[in-house]
């Protein structure tokens, strides 16, 4: 198959950036702007912000970003083992076996060492009451 | 006109100009009307009426609130980085738009001696294109709540970029199992090759065993629907995994500092890929256009696969639906605990499980 069949792709591509963009620039023409310093403030339920907004944020959202780089690399790779499944037989089975295998062994091990764990305060909480109850 | 169609089909170019204005409207004018149904729906489901006034059942009401909102002013807050804010609604129009291109919506229709095939573009890979797509719609909440400024937005798209990826790996997981089960079913004829087309994959639904039982995939891959299906509530935002959202927490989320018709993008795109994705639940597990046509003359015959398409999606909209009247919001350590350790495990092990029956049937034992 050519490039010819991504041809509506990038019709469509064209169509729907001059749709939002061409909206939006005549929306700013036929309306009316009024500005004042208290409309321009970020929000903040009305009363005037104290904080800037945080530029820090757990990291735990990077953990996330990590995992889903790995596991999101390995469902690619199965598409392509995936639609070829017929003519690779067992051969193709042994081999992405073994590379899922890595993964769910991967999935244990940071299940295991808590990265999936949302809530660090409960874990910690719950790891006090087991020592609690064993000490008891 | 037969001839006039039959020229504009035979040329590649203007086909193609053609089929992408069709399907723009299609989104455009099915928005209007899903908009409409979500609010009738959730208000009757309340013991109210909902919208009922402007034009017939109030039909005209998400037209008339889109004209009122392309009439307001465009607040610019202060603090926003100019460039990446008045990216970010057109980021999330654009792969809305662009997932259902590769969606057959109807029937190939045949005009004098030109097939006419109702999709926007028919590619070989158009599974991966749809993952591809839904993985760059994340950009625009991510640049939406970043550019913004302020703080609400900014923990709404984190919290919407962790949301979306986590379940997007369980996505594609789920549809894994399909285009396997793809493969056998073509080898069974004479290609002998896979196929991620979405137009082959409802070809291959057609037909039906026990006489009665439609050949559709879900009844092999029950498992994968229903992963699907959880996982593209929580890919499209929707309650009870509307934490992007969350007003009792984080105000309006990412689109909190955007006003007029910028946020009137953002509301329109989440309308489009929550349809998008009951487009493509519908082709890949429920048959796509397929369904009896009722021995209807051929003058109406056409219009009665687009019938059963819509009627289907229409049918999982509902359930989109029904879940938001019905369930409370999760909480977030309980949305990334469904994600990451119920989803994907129960993914991995279907598609195990699914692999090796499917491998001892087509290639019988390994060591026999």
């Amino acid at each position: 198959m050519s490039l010819t069949a991504y041809l509506p792709i990038a019709i469509m591509f064209f169509l729907a950036l001059a749709f939002a963009a061409g909206s939006m620039v005549a929306s700013r023409w036929l309306t009316t702007q009024n500005p004042t310093p208290e409309k321009l403030e970020p929000y903040e339920c009305g009363i005037v912000p104290l904080q800037e907004p945080v530029q820090r944020f757990p990291v735990k959202f990077y953990l996330v970003a990590m995992l889903f780089v790995i596991f999101d690399i390995e469902i690619v790779f199965l598409f392509a083992w995936a639609s070829r499944f017929d003519s690779l037989g067992w051969y193709g089975v042994g081999a992405v076996g073994i590379f899922t295998l890595l993964l769910v062994e991967t999935l244990a091990y940071v299940w295991k060492r808590g990265a999936l764990d949302w809530n660090v305060a409960s874990r910690r909480r719950r790891r006090i009451t087991a020592e609690f109850e064993e000490a008891a | 006109m037969t001839a006039v169609l039959e020229a504009i089909f035979g040329n590649a170019f203007w086909s193609a100009v053609v089929k992408t204005v069709v399907v723009f409207a299609i989104l455009m004018v099915n928005t209007l009307f899903l908009v409409w149904f979500e609010r009738r729906v959730v208000a009757f489901m309340q013991n109210r009426i909902g919208p009922n006034r402007a034009g017939p059942m109030g039909l005209l009401q998400t037209l008339a609130d889109g004209i009122k909102l392309f009439f307001k002013e465009q607040i610019t807050p202060r603090k926003v980085e100019l460039g990446m804010y008045l990216a970010a609604p057109v980021a999330a129009m654009i792969p809305a738009f662009l997932i259902f291109m590769v969606i057959p919506f109807g029937e190939p229709i045949t005009i004098g001696n030109t097939v006419v095939t109702l999709q926007g573009a028919d590619l070989n890979v158009g599974l991966l294109f749809i993952l591809a797509m839904s993985s760059l719609a994340v950009y625009s909440i991510v640049l939406a709540g970043w550019a913004s400024g302020s703080k609400y937005p900014l923990l709404g798209g984190v919290r919407a970029t962790a949301q979306m990826i986590s379940y997007e790996a369980a996505m594609g997981l789920a549809l894994v199992p399909v285009v396997l089960f793809a493969s056998i079913q073509i080898a069974d004829g004479s290609v002998g090759v896979g196929t991620m087309s979405l137009s082959r994959l409802v070809e291959l639904q057609q037909g039906s065993f026990r006489g009665f039982i439609p050949g559709w995939f879900v009844f092999w891959l029950l498992p994968s629907f229903i992963i699907f299906m959880i996982a593209a509530v929580a890919e499209t935002n929707r309650a009870p995994f509307d934490l992007v959202e969350a007003e009792s927490e984080i105000v309006g989320g990412y689109h909190t500092e955007y006003s007029g018709i910028r946020f009137a993008f953002f509301f329109l795109a989440e309308y489009i890929n929550m349809f998008n994705v009951s487009a493509i639940a519908v082709t890949v597990f429920l048959g796509g256009w397929l369904g009896p046509d009722f021995g209807l003359p051929s003058g109406i015959a056409w219009a009665m696969p687009i019938m059963w398409f819509l009627l289907k999606t229409y049918a999982l909209l509902f359930i989109f639906v029904w879940l938001r009247a019905t369930l409370p919001r999760m909480r977030y350590d309980q949305l990334m605990t469904l994600g990451w350790k119920r989803l994907i495990p129960a993914g991995l092990a279907w598609l195990i499980l699914f692999t090796l029956v499917q491998a001892f049937r087509s290639f019988g034992a390994p060591w026999s």
